[in-house]
């Protein structure tokens, strides 16, 4: 049994999946009416949980709660670019995007990412929000070049920090690349090396390429994992030239897609949900067919899970914060399709069930 | 002046529709139902002053379409959400 934190395109839900013979429990919607992006619990506390939430006329809001969405409180100042001085007309925040918790030694520090891209932090538990001017103001104009709108327009995602240094940060940019500072955002270099970029006239560009979704592993933070518009990628630092292990997938199924989950223990156990990338790129199961890969040795070899899945016909997407992995022994899987169900698997992928279905269009789950 | 806001912007007003402000433009009566309602302001005005996209404002009837508009105290400000349904 998990509890599942659900963003969707018309609110948030809170759903626990029951086990057994006890059914699956489902809270909300939560700012109904609103596209609930992501909806995170802090890890540190266990108590808070943030929201980001966009509705269909007014500007977009984070929300934060500490009763499990019992009752909720807006951020006084939610995250906003400066004021523009001159002829510049400014960027404005359209919606939060992403939020991830900070270093466990900044207990009260979060991180938003936006769209249009930007990065954010709150020292105050996700009430009010200052920009983080390096990147912002201070790097992201030099790169904005190579910054192209994706579907829902361009997003700051896949905020990263060290576990063992709170200055070394990792964000991506869709689309842009991977980016890493070292000395808590004041300043940010490229990491993409290695990176396949087949979009852009220049493969070999610094900037530009499509990260879909990047973590490190908590354990072993020198451990990164990319799932990118141009195939799974691995990255052990210090190097800085990724490795394409989503080549070792079967070539009719290829290593297309959004999300990308690790086993909370094993670095060098992964998930990937395999997307059609194929001439218009539809990012639909390829043939119909849904199924997991699997890797147990840090993308060497994988091995498909799909039991209980539909074997056809199943046309729905799953996007890039919508599939995640608990703290359960072994480690249980959750996803949420663009079709409004939410599936789950409770021995690390070999038997799925669907656990909810008739909600809105998935964004997002997250394991409280 | 009377302030007629749209049913999304309850959460701020405690279900009331119909308030009064102050104010010389659409700029100011907004700072002023800022002042009274903490938060409504940036959900129908952007950090770069621009009004939101899916949002308008009437005054006396008429679109105002800049937060320099001026308005006098028995005008009638008139706010929607605009279509962005579906």
């Amino acid at each position: 049994m998990a509890i599942l934190l659900i963003g969707t395109r018309k609110g948030g839900f809170v759903l626990e999946t029951g086990a057994g013979r006890r059914r699956a429990q489902l809270a909300g919607p939560h700012f109904l009416g609103a596209a609930v992006n992501h909806m995170v619990l802090d890890p540190r506390d266990g108590i808070t949980l943030l929201a980001a939430a966009k509705p269909g006329h007014l500007g977009h809001t984070v929300y934060r709660s500490t009763d499990l969405g019992e009752h909720w409180r807006e951020a006084s100042h939610p995250p906003a670019f400066a004021k523009a001085e001159g002829a510049d007309p400014g960027s404005s925040v359209d919606h939060v995007f992403w939020l991830a918790p900070g270093h466990v030694d900044e207990p009260d520090v979060w991180y938003a990412g936006t769209s249009p891209p930007g990065l954010f932090r709150s020292e105050d538990s996700g009430d009010s929000w200052q920009e983080v001017a390096g990147f912002n103001a201070g790097f992201l104009p030099g790169i904005r070049q190579h910054v192209f709108d994706v579907p829902d327009g361009a997003i700051l995602h896949s905020i990263n920090v060290d576990p063992r240094d709170a200055r070394r940060l990792y964000v991506g940019v869709s689309s842009g690349g991977i980016f890493e500072s070292t000395d808590a955002g004041a300043h940010w270099r490229a990491l993409n090396r290695g990176v396949a970029a087949d979009f852009l006239p220049d493969p070999n560009a610094e900037v530009g390429h499509d990260p879909h979704r990047m973590a490190l592993h908590p354990l072993a933070p020198d451990r990164l994992y990319q799932q990118n518009h141009c195939g799974v990628y691995r990255l052990d630092r210090p190097g800085d030239t990724w490795s394409r292990i989503g080549s070792a997938l079967p070539a009719d199924v290829g290593d297309i897609g959004f999300p990308l989950v690790l086993h909370p223990r094993d670095p060098d156990t992964l998930w990937v949900f395999p997307m059609d990338g194929s001439r218009n790129w539809p990012r639909t199961p390829p043939g119909g067919k849904p199924g997991v890969y699997r890797s147990r040795d840090g993308g060497a070899s994988w091995q498909r899970q799909d039991g209980g899945m539909p074997r056809r016909n199943a046309w729905w997407t799953i996007k890039r914060q919508a599939f995640c992995a608990d703290a359960g022994e072994p480690p249980g899987l959750w996803f949420g399709t663009t079709s409004g169900e939410v599936w789950g698997s409770e021995d690390a992928g070999d038997s799925w069930r669907r656990v909810c279905e008739h909600l809105p269009e998935i964004y997002a789950v997250e394991a409280a | 002046m009377r302030v007629i806001v749209p049913g999304q912007l309850y959460d701020y007003t405690g279900g009331v529709s119909r308030l009064a402000a102050e104010g010389e433009t659409l700029g100011a009566v907004l700072d002023d139902l800022d002042q009274h309602y903490p938060g409504l302001r940036f959900r129908v005005v952007d950090e770069q002053g621009r009004i939101r996209r899916h949002i308008r404002f009437y005054l006396n009837r008429s679109p105002a379409t800049t937060l320099a508009h001026r308005v006098a105290p028995d005008d009638e400000l008139l706010i929607v959400g605009a279509l962005s349904g579906g």
